[in-house]
C-alpha cells in the first residue's frame, strides 16, 4: 500500500487519492499547433525509475499534488502542492 | 523431437515416463540472425514460429531477459474471445479465434484451448441494447454472439446472486459461445517447441541492456551475453516497451506502463462452467474455474502506473468484493494466491503494430489487458510485417501515427487516459 503524506492532512493510504498522470507535462497554448497538443495528450516517456506525477486528495482536503515517486519501488521522494499558490501558503506556514 | 500422441503417452506410461526429451534447445547467442526479436513471451515466440512456418525465415533469435513465459505471458488470467466492435480490431481478434480453434493440433501440443462461453453479465435495459449493437457488428463480421435471457442464464449459470435486492440486478447476458480459457504457459511452451523445430534460437538470461544504431537503422543490441546483430529487430516486451524504444533512442510513445493483478482461489469442485464477466461503469471482474479447481479472478488495473510486478491491497478488497456479490457462496473461500504484471497501456487501448522510425525496427506493443487472446494473430501479422516490410491491410491502422490522424481504436470510448482502457 502507498502511503502518500499529503501537505495538507498528513500520511493517507493512496487509496483515498486519485492517480492523476505524467506532472511532467505543460500542456501548450490553445492556439499551439496540432503537433504540439499531440504530443502533450498522446505521448509518454513512461519512466521507469522517479518520475514527477500528480495524485488528486479525492476523500481528504481535495487538493492536486505533485508527487515525485520511484515507479519502480513505489517509494515516495517529495509531495508539494501542485497549485504554485497552494504552495506558497505552507512554505509561509510555520 | 517425439512427436506427441496418444501412442507416445502410452508407451511412456509404461517405461515410467523416462522417454521424454527437452522441448527445445538451450543454444549459445550466435554473433548475428537475419532477424532478432527481443521478449521471449508469446507473442515473441508465436512471431518466431510463423516468420519459419510461413515466410521460410529461421535465422532468428528470440532475446529473454528472464525465462519463456515468466512475463504477462505467464501472469494473464487466459481469456479467449473475439468481442470487439471497430474496424481492424474486429477482423484481427476474430483471426485470432480462428487460429486458437486449432493451435493444439498445428502445434502438435496441447494448449487445453477451452470454448466454455464468455458470459458478460448485463445490469441495465441500456447494456442490453449496447450488447444486442455489438453482438450484432460481430455477427456481420463472421464471428459468433447471442443475447441470453435472463432465464436462459439462470439455467447455465445457477449460482450467480439473482436476488432482488442484489446492488446490481442482472437482467441478462451477452456471450460469445466459442470463447474461453487456455492453458498459458502450454502456449508460451508450445510455439517454443515449434520455432526450436524450425531452428529458431530462444535464448534465455539474456536481457538488452543497449541499442546500438548506425544512422536509421539498428547495427546490433547489447545485450547480458554479448553483441549480436542483426538485419532486422522487433520489440515484443509488452510492459517494457517504452524501455526499449528509448535504449533505440526513439524517444516517448503513447504507452503507459501499468499493473494488473491476477487471483487464484483453493481448489474446488467444478462449480463454473464458463468465463464470467461482470461490469458496471468503470468497475471490471472476470471470473473462471481452472481445470485443477482453482477459481481465478481478475479486476481492475491499480490505477497508478507501475513497473513493480507487485499489486496492491484495495484492489485485493475490490476483487473480493465483486466476487461475493457476483457469487454469495464464495464467501468463505479463501484467496491462495494473487500476484501481477506489468502492462503495456495505450492511449485508446488498442495495440501498436507498425514499422517505426527506423528502417529495420518493427514494433509490437500496447496490448493493455488483452494481449493473451491476441498472440496468435499477433506472431501471424507481426512476422508478416517483418517479412514484408509492409503491415498488412488488418493491422493498417493499428501504427503510431494514428493519433496525429485522429484515428483512435477506442472500444471503450474512454479517451486518452490510458489507465481507463481495459
Ligand atoms: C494479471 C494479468 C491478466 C491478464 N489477463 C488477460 C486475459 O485474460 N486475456 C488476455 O487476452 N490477456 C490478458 N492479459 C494480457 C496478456 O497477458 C499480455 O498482453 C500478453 O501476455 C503480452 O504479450 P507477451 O506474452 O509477449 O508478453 P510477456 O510475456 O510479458 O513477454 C515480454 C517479455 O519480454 C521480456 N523483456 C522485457 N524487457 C527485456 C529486455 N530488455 N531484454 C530481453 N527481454 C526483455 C520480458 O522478460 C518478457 O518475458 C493479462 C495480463 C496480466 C498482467
Ligand atoms: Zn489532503
Amino acid at each position: 500500500m502507498i502511503r502518500i503524506p499529503c501537505p495538507f492532512c498528513g500520511e493517507r493510504d493512496h487509496s483515498e487519492f486519485t492517480y492523476g498522470g505524467d506532472g511532467s507535462i505543460t500542456y501548450p497554448p490553445l492556439g499551439a499547433s496540432a503537433k504540439q497538443w499531440h504530443d502533450a495528450v498522446f505521448q509518454r516517456r513512461n519512466i521507469r525509475g522517479l518520475q514527477t506525477e500528480t495524485w488528486h486528495h479525492v476523500f481528504g482536503c481535495r487538493a492536486w499534488l505533485r508527487v515525485e515517486r520511484d515507479t519502480r519501488t513505489h517509494e515516495i521522494k517529495s509531495v508539494r502542492a501542485a497549485h504554485p499558490g497552494g504552495q506558497r501558503a505552507l512554505d509561509k506556514t510555520p | 523431437m517425439t512427436r506427441f500422441s496418444a501412442w507416445s503417452v502410452f508407451c511412456n506410461g509404461l517405461t515410467g515416463q523416462k522417454g521424454w526429451d527437452r522441448q527445445w534447445r538451450d543454444p549459445e547467442p550466435k554473433s548475428g540472425y537475419e532477424v532478432v526479436i527481443v521478449g521471449g513471451g508469446i507473442h515473441g515466440l508465436a512471431t518466431a514460429c510463423y516468420l519459419a512456418r510461413n515466410h521460410g525465415i529461421t535465422n532468428i533469435a528470440v532475446l529473454e531477459k528472464g525465462w519463456i513465459g515468466g512475463g504477462n505471458a505467464g501472469r494473464n488470467t487466459t481469456i479467449v474471445r473475439s468481442n470487439y466492435f471497430r474496424p481492424g480490431n474486429r477482423e484481427f481478434y476474430e483471426h485470432s479465434l480462428n487460429l486458437w480453434e486449432n493451435l493444439s493440433h498445428e502445434l502438435n501440443y496441447n494448449v487445453m484451448f477451452s470454448q466454455r462461453s464468455h458470459v458478460s453479465l448485463l445490469h441495465s435495459p441500456a447494456a442490453i441494447d449496447r450488447a444486442a449493437r455489438g453482438y450484432n457488428i460481430m455477427r456481420l463480421t463472421g464471428s459468433d454472439g447471442e443475447l441470453w435471457s435472463l432465464d436462459a442464464l439462470k439455467k447455465n449459470v445457477p449460482h450467480l446472486n439473482y436476488g432482488e435486492d442484489a446492488r446490481f440486478p442482472i437482467f441478462g447476458a451477452a456471450v460469445q459461445r466459442r470463447a474461453g480459457t487456455a492453458r498459458h504457459d502450454a502456449v508460451a511452451w508450445g510455439y517454443a517447441r515449434a520455432a526450436d523445430q524450425a531452428g529458431v534460437d530462444i535464448i534465455q538470461n539474456c536481457e538488452v541492456l543497449g541499442v546500438t544504431r548506425d544512422g536509421g537503422e539498428i547495427r546490433s543490441l547489447e545485450t547480458s551475453r554479448g553483441t549480436i546483430s542483426g538485419r532486422k529487430f522487433g520489440f515484443a516486451v509488452a510492459g517494457n516497451t517504452s524501455r526499449l524504444w528509448q535504449m533505440a533512442g526513439l524517444g516517448a510513445l503513447p504507452i503507459e506502463t501499468h499493473k494488473l493483478q491476477a487471483f487464484v482461489t483453493e481448489p474446488l469442485k467444478p462449480l463454473l462452467d464458463q468465463v464470467v464477466v461482470f461490469g458496471v461503469g468503470g468497475t471490471h471482474f472476470y471470473m473462471s474455474q481452472s481445470d485443477k479447481g482453482g477459481l481465478v479472478f481478475g479486476g481492475d488495473l491499480d490505477w497508478y502506473k507501475s513497473y513493480a510486478q507487485r499489486g496492491s491491497l484495495p484492489i485485493v478488497q475490490d476483487v473480493a468484493e465483486c466476487a461475493v456479490s457476483m457469487m454469495p457462496c464464495l464467501g468463505r473461500i479463501r484467496l491462495v494466491r494473487h500476484w501481477s504484471g506489468a502492462v503495456d497501456m495505450s492511449m485508446d487501448g488498442s495495440f501498436f503494430m507498425c514499422k517505426t522510425p527506423l528502417d529495420n525496427l518493427y514494433l509490437n506493443g500496447g496490448w493493455n489487458y488483452g494481449g493473451f487472446k491476441a498472440s496468435p494473430a499477433s506472431g501471424w501479422y507481426f512476422a508478416d510485417l517483418i517479412a514484408n516490410n509492409r503491415p498488412h491491410e488488418t493491422i493498417a491502422n493499428h501504427d503510431l501515427k494514428r493519433f496525429e490522424r485522429g484515428y483512435h481504436i477506442d472500444e471503450r470510448g474512454a479517451g486518452p487516459d490510458p489507465k481507463l482502457h481495459g
